[in-house]
């Protein structure tokens, strides 16, 4: 099988506030493939998301990042995203007043008028929202509400996949989309994750836990531990990483 | 934000004020400055009978009494008084009210403000009476109107074709007396619209006045009047643009209601004179006293405004709950940007029994924007079961603009129950990434946000006009946030 490149980061360095957080990431990803990246707090992998999102409080200071061979850094964040990159958050932000269906179909509309494709219909975008609301088995009231206004920790996560789901994004980078959620829901986030697995696409899904491996299984786990992926390898090394914990990652390092 | 979108911001802050086209007319003026002789002028020119000008001449006398009222949260220029152009009037053939004899530069200038005068192209559902600088250009639908009763015309028309309702009406709600900007406006107002609904007549479609001002150094002195007697029902519209100019331009409204029985009016306002440059140069200075009274039990009056134009908005259109079981509503979206200021609101006066309020402001400041709510609810000694509910939110964009509340809450009766809730909230970054992320770019964020921020309000507004009002909150705050 011919593998198809689509994301490239090469020694990407990273601050914030004159603090260097990442400090030269070297990671490939091809389309079809689920990367997992693991690591302790204050590792890096939070920063790592936002940079690829083109959060702009962190300062790029080195390497590059081709995304389907375009570089992206110096991309807006919305030209990222409409170009195929969405970002799951580790906290979604509430809109008051705005509500899930507003926001979606003004999301949807600009990716697809970015795309030279024309604006979908209202009865079309209903339709796709309730499609997407029975394959992410997600409550049929969500979409009145407004954006994560009021909603638990697990329906904020849920919405997050929800609009992953709609707007079917190239590379999906999943922020701890674990972290908060008791077992039912982490199920219902890992099935509607499973389901949007496509061969032409990719994830990146980044947690603290192994846990949420038990659901997504990953083609490829690497560990971020001080702004550097120090080791990676295929699922095993989640389950080693559980066993042994993150210290043994970071003694192995230091030898 | 990002480096790589400075020349995006940059390019909508200088985003030209859409309406600031200036119409090339033959003007028929007076000069500048104001006296007696102007005023006996002004009234000559507009054919009114005698007791008019004697009403224009005791306010005129009146105001010269008064002093400059400074308690608002404003900071406004002295205004010479003198050097203002108090009638110009577009010289057009003689204004015979029929669609085919307005000036053909007139009409132009109304469909370029998306306002059609011609009756066979207009939106339906909408009277429109077209007020340029101090004349009504045109009234559309005033036949058809006139078949149920329904008197809409401009108000020198009324003045003299239904004198008796206006000497009756007018200033019963706005007494010249009452401030220093309405006892100017009583000596000079220009023109505006009146509208009579007869008792049960529910009139059939939107009535709206659109104002225009267009001449350099002139003033604009609106007067409105409406009278809905038992049973009847108007919602009424008011629109008003200016062009760009780099001096100031006073516009200085008097808007009165009256609401019999069960009767119901509806004013909606949206706002656009212009606002002054980014450096805050040039703009309108918008004085306003408008104010509502339920006469009659179980009448209703309904303010909604949508402010976004004026250098200076000094303007709290206010309800007297006369009537036993009469409602009185006040929903507010103000927006300041660059170097704007504001000091709105309302007051809510019960007098009658089982009265009831509900006041729901949104402020938004950004820019240099100064944006202040002054409110004031009074429940009189005899307003048995009063209630008002009053929402005061202030959104702010930026950290160069303010926010200030002036809540004035008035009780002489025990059994009155008054509730006030306020907020203030900072569009975040983290929102506008959010959006960002979506694929939504910062100026859409924005208007999405403000938008949902100002659902509230919007949605009391007739269906075509809560469109046009949401594109217009998201137009004055692009480039807000850079």
């Amino acid at each position: 099988m011919l593998n198809i490149r689509m994301l490239s980061i090469r020694n990407l360095k990273a601050a914030i506030n004159g603090m260097e957080i990442l400090k030269g990431i070297n990671l490939e990803v091809n389309e079809g493939e689920v990367h997992a990246i693991m690591g302790p707090n204050g590792s890096g992998k939070s920063t790592l998301a936002a940079v690829l999102a083109g959060r702009d409080i962190f300062t790029v200071t080195g390497g590059e990042i081709f995304f389907d061979g375009k570089p992206l850094l110096g991309m807006a964040p919305e030209i990222r995203a409409r170009s195929g990159i969405f970002l799951g958050f580790q906290y979604p932000v509430e809109i008051p007043g705005v509500s899930m269906v507003n926001f979606m179909r003004t999301a949807i509309n600009e990716q697809r008028k970015y795309r030279e494709l024309p604006e979908m219909s209202a009865s079309d975008f209903l339709k796709l929202m309730r499609d997407k609301k029975a394959l992410m088995e997600i409550d049929s009231a969500l979409a009145s509400r407004s954006v994560n206004e009021g909603f638990s920790g697990g329906e904020k996560k849920r919405n997050e996949i929800f609009q992953m789901a709609m707007l079917e994004p190239r590379l999906a980078i999943l922020d701890e989309t674990d972290s908060g959620l008791d077992i039912d829901a982490l199920k219902t986030v890992a099935i509607g994750v499973n389901r949007l697995r496509r061969p032409d696409n990719a994830m990146i899904v980044i947690t603290h836990y192994q846990r949420l491996l038990d659901y997504i299984v990953p083609d490829f786990v690497h560990v971020l531990s001080a702004g550097r992926i120090v080791r990676s390898g295929d699922k095993t090394l989640a389950y080693e990483l559980e066993e042994k914990g993150y210290d043994w990652i970071k003694e192995e390092n230091q030898e | 934000m990002n480096g790589d979108q400075d020349p995006i911001i940059n390019q909508v802050t200088q985003r030209e004020y859409k309406y600031g086209f200036i119409t090339v007319l033959d003007n028929d003026a007076l000069p500048k400055g104001l006296n007696e002789d102007i005023i006996c002028q002004l009234s000559a020119k507009k054919d009114e009978p005698e007791w008019m000008l004697e009403i224009r001449l005791k306010a005129f006398r009146y105001w010269l009494t008064m002093k400059l009222p400074e308690w608002a949260h404003l900071k406004i220029p002295v205004i010479d008084y003198q050097d203002i152009i108090y009638y110009s009037a577009p010289k057009s053939k003689k204004p015979t009210g029929r669609f085919e004899d307005v000036d053909p530069e007139l009409l132009k200038t109304f469909d370029k403000l998306g306002i059609p005068l011609d009756e066979q192209k207009h939106l339906s559902g909408f009277a429109v009476d077209a007020v340029m600088d101090s004349i009504s250009v045109k009234t559309t639908f005033k036949e058809s109107l006139a078949d149920v009763g329904i008197i809409f015309s401009s108000f020198s028309d009324a003045v003299r074709e239904h004198p008796d309702l206006i000497r009756k009406y007018m200033g019963s709600v706005v007494p010249y007396r009452d401030n220093f900007y309405a006892a100017l406006n009583s000596a000079v107002f220009s023109d505006g619209s009146f509208v009579f609904i007869p008792k049960g007549v529910r009139c059939p479609m939107e009535l709206s006045t659109y104002f225009r001002i267009n001449a350099a150094n002139t003033g604009q002195f609106e007067r409105t009047l409406i009278v809905a007697e038992e049973g009847a029902y108007v919602s009424y519209l008011e629109g008003c643009t200016a062009p760009k100019r780099d001096k100031n331009q006073l516009h200085a409204a008097i808007v009165e209601i009256v609401a019999h029985t069960d009767a119901e009016v509806k004013y909606s306002t949206v706002q656009n004179w212009y606002p002054g440059d980014k450096n805050g140069k040039g703009g309108i200075y918008n004085f306003v006293t408008k104010r509502g009274i339920c006469l009659g039990d179980r009448s209703k009056i309904s303010w909604t405004q949508v402010e976004t134009g004026s250098a200076v908005t000094w303007k709290y259109p206010s309800c007297i709950l006369r009537g036993d079981s009469s409602v009185g509503e006040f929903y507010s979206v103000a927006v300041t940007n660059n170097h704007q200021q504001a000091d709105t609101g309302t007051k809510m006066i019960h007098i009658g029994k089982n009265t009831h309020s509900t006041i729901v402001s949104k402020g938004i400041s950004a820019g240099k924007g100064q944006n202040s709510y002054r409110g004031l609810v009074r429940v009189s000694k005899n307003a048995e079961n009063a209630r008002n509910y009053s929402q005061c939110d202030s959104l702010l964009l930026g950290d160069q603009c303010g926010a200030h509340t002036f809540p004035y809450i008035e009780v002489d009766n025990q059994s009155a129950i008054v509730e006030h809730e306020a907020t203030t909230s900072k569009i975040g970054e983290d929102q506008i990434f959010y959006c960002n992320q979506r694929g939504i770019d910062t100026e859409t964020a924005i208007g999405l946000i403000v938008n949902g921020y100002a659902r509230e309000v919007l949605n009391k507004l007739p269906m075509e006009f809560a469109v046009e009002a949401q594109k217009l909150l998201q137009i004055s705050l692009e480039g807000s946030i850079g």
